[in-house]
């Protein structure tokens, strides 16, 4: 590591025991890192720090390290996973802040995703919409040849565009009614543009919705504050989709 | 369909139901008040019309439930999206470019709405419809429109807090018209900045219709 090459940033830290615990800000000073170093390498770098003197690491959600997996979050200087757009937590690196910088890492908020401990906060309510029907639940066989079920290239495109919400909940970390409606529209999208889906589109919609609602998320006032943290670039046109399906499912009962 | 009023989805499509309803009511109230910067006299036959008859009762009553049933919702869906915030709020926070301010601040831009609104009923409506229901006679008679819009717009702090209302009214429907259509599921990614744009068209021309008449009314007293 060249020396040149090293910075150095405060990270002020939201610290909490456990769920029922208080919590507050620890601001660990000169954490040395470098500009090519991503932002959770960091925490890993202050973490052995924090270990070698004995202290207890910050606990932070992460898993594949490479935008894939939904796990990472942190609500990183007032943007959930920071300031970078189109991307998360663990495609953060240092180069984004400034030699000397205090930076402000805080958990989720949002009544429906409580604090376990320091920055890890219990997404099970994501899990919970999903498994209310966020799912095709027949079988649809093997792979069929391109041809067999003809699907528009725009439907296509759509539904995949949909189907890359990673479910990290940074729509509802973002959003200030604390509303998941972004990523429910877009597990909704993702399965009714096409044949397979189609078939359960109302019930999927409806099971989701009545979920969503009851788990305590806010009610969608459009601020598109979601849309433009959403680390896949989810659109909030998967919204008004969404209430499209939704009240003609329910005009139909 | 009668659960779906309780789902968010169902709430929201009330709130915009009623909200789309009183654009159509302001784009009435606007083109009614132009007719009196052309005619007072025209626009008296209008306040006449709409006096104490059976038909402008009745569309003062659902005018009015249909501003309650906007409110009341307003105030449901606020506390229960202040609920789903949860407690601990962020100590360092950025709004991102993208959101409009108004589309943050519907309830407190709502509330100036009402506020504005309390006045101008105790200015206009208690004095000519109410009056006449009522039978109190007062200073201009209770359908001399032109005359009392010409006593109230002749005073400068009235004038000054009916722009305030309307710049308010502004923001409010810049956000609320698109917002609406979203809610109904009526947008899609090509339609969504048509929409904002049709909002924002439709908002600065209802609103400028509203100040002109009563700048107009001012210039007048002027003179
Ligand atoms: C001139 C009268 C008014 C008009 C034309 C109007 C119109 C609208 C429209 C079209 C919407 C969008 C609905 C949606 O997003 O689905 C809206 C939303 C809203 N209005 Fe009004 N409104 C008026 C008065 C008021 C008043 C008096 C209040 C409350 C004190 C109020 C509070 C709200 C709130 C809080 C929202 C956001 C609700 C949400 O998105 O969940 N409005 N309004
Ligand atoms: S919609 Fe975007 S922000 Fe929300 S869970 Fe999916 S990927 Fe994350
Ligand atoms: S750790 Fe998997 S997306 Fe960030």
């Amino acid at each position: 590591m060249a020396t040149d090459n090293i910075m150095k940033v405060n990270l002020k830290v939201w610290r909490q025991a456990g769920p029922k615990e208080k919590g507050g800000f620890v601001t660990y000073e000169n954490v040395e890192t470098t500009p090519d170093t991503s932002f959770l390498e960091t925490l890993d770098i202050l973490n052995e720090s924090l270990i070698e003197k004995g202290e207890e690491p910050i606990v932070f959600d992460h898993d594949c390290r490479e935008g894939i997996c939904g796990m990472c979050s942190l609500y990183i200087n007032g943007h959930p996973h920071g300031p970078a757009t189109g991307a998360t937590t663990c495609q953060l690196y240092m180069r984004r802040f400034k030699n000397g910088e205090t930076i402000t890492v805080e958990p989720w908020r949002s009544a429906a995703f409580p604090v376990l401990k320091d920055l890890m906060v219990n997404r099970n309510a994501f899990d919970q919409i999903q498994q209310a029907g966020g799912y095709v639940s027949f079988n649809c066989g093997g792979a069929q040849d391109a041809n067999a079920i003809p699907i528009s290239k725009v439907d296509a495109d759509e539904a995949m565009d949909s189907a890359t919400c990673i479910g990290c909940g940074a729509c509802v970390a973002a959003c200030k009614n604390g509303s998941a409606m972004l990523f429910v529209s877009a597990k909704v999208s993702q399965f009714v543009l096409l044949p397979q889906g189609r078939v359960e589109a109302a019930k999927r919609v409806k099971a989701m919705v009545a979920k969503m609602d009851e788990l305590g998320f806010g009610n969608c006032t459009n601020t598109r504050a979601c849309e433009a943290e959403c680390p896949k670039r989810i659109s909030i046109s998967n919204i008004a989709r969404m209430n499209r399906e939704f009240l003609c499912a329910k005009l139909k009962d | 369909m009668s659960n779906s009023c309780l789902s968010s989805i169902g709430k929201k499509l009330i709130m915009s139901i009623s909200g789309l309803f009183l654009v159509l009511f302001l784009l009435f109230h606007m083109s009614m008040n132009l007719v009196a910067v052309f005619s007072g006299e025209a626009y008296n036959a209008v306040c006449e019309f709409l006096g104490a008859n059976w038909y402008a009762l009745v569309g003062t009553m659902v005018l009015a439930l249909g501003f309650i049933v906007h409110i009341v919702f307003a105030f449901i869906l606020s506390l229960q999206n202040r609920k789903a915030r949860g407690a601990e709020r962020y100590a360092y926070q950025e709004k991102p470019a993208a959101v409009e301010w108004a589309s943050q601040n519907m309830l407190v831009l709502g509330s100036i709405v009402f506020v504005g609104l309390i006045l101008h009923l105790s200015q206009f409506w208690y004095k000519m419809q109410f009056a006449e229901i009522a039978g109190i006679t007062n200073q201009y008679g209770v359908a001399d429109g032109a005359a009392w819009m010409q006593y109230y717009f002749s005073q400068l702090p009235v004038v000054i807090c009916y722009l305030v209302w309307f710049v308010a009214i502004w923001f409010h429907l810049c956000h609320g018209f698109w917002s609406a259509l979203q809610t109904i599921g009526w947008n899609n990614k090509v339609w969504m900045d048509r929409w904002k744009c049709i909002s924002n068209i439709f908002a600065t021309v209802v609103m400028l219709g509203f100040a002109a008449v009563v700048i107009a009314a001012y210039i007048k007293s002027l003179c």
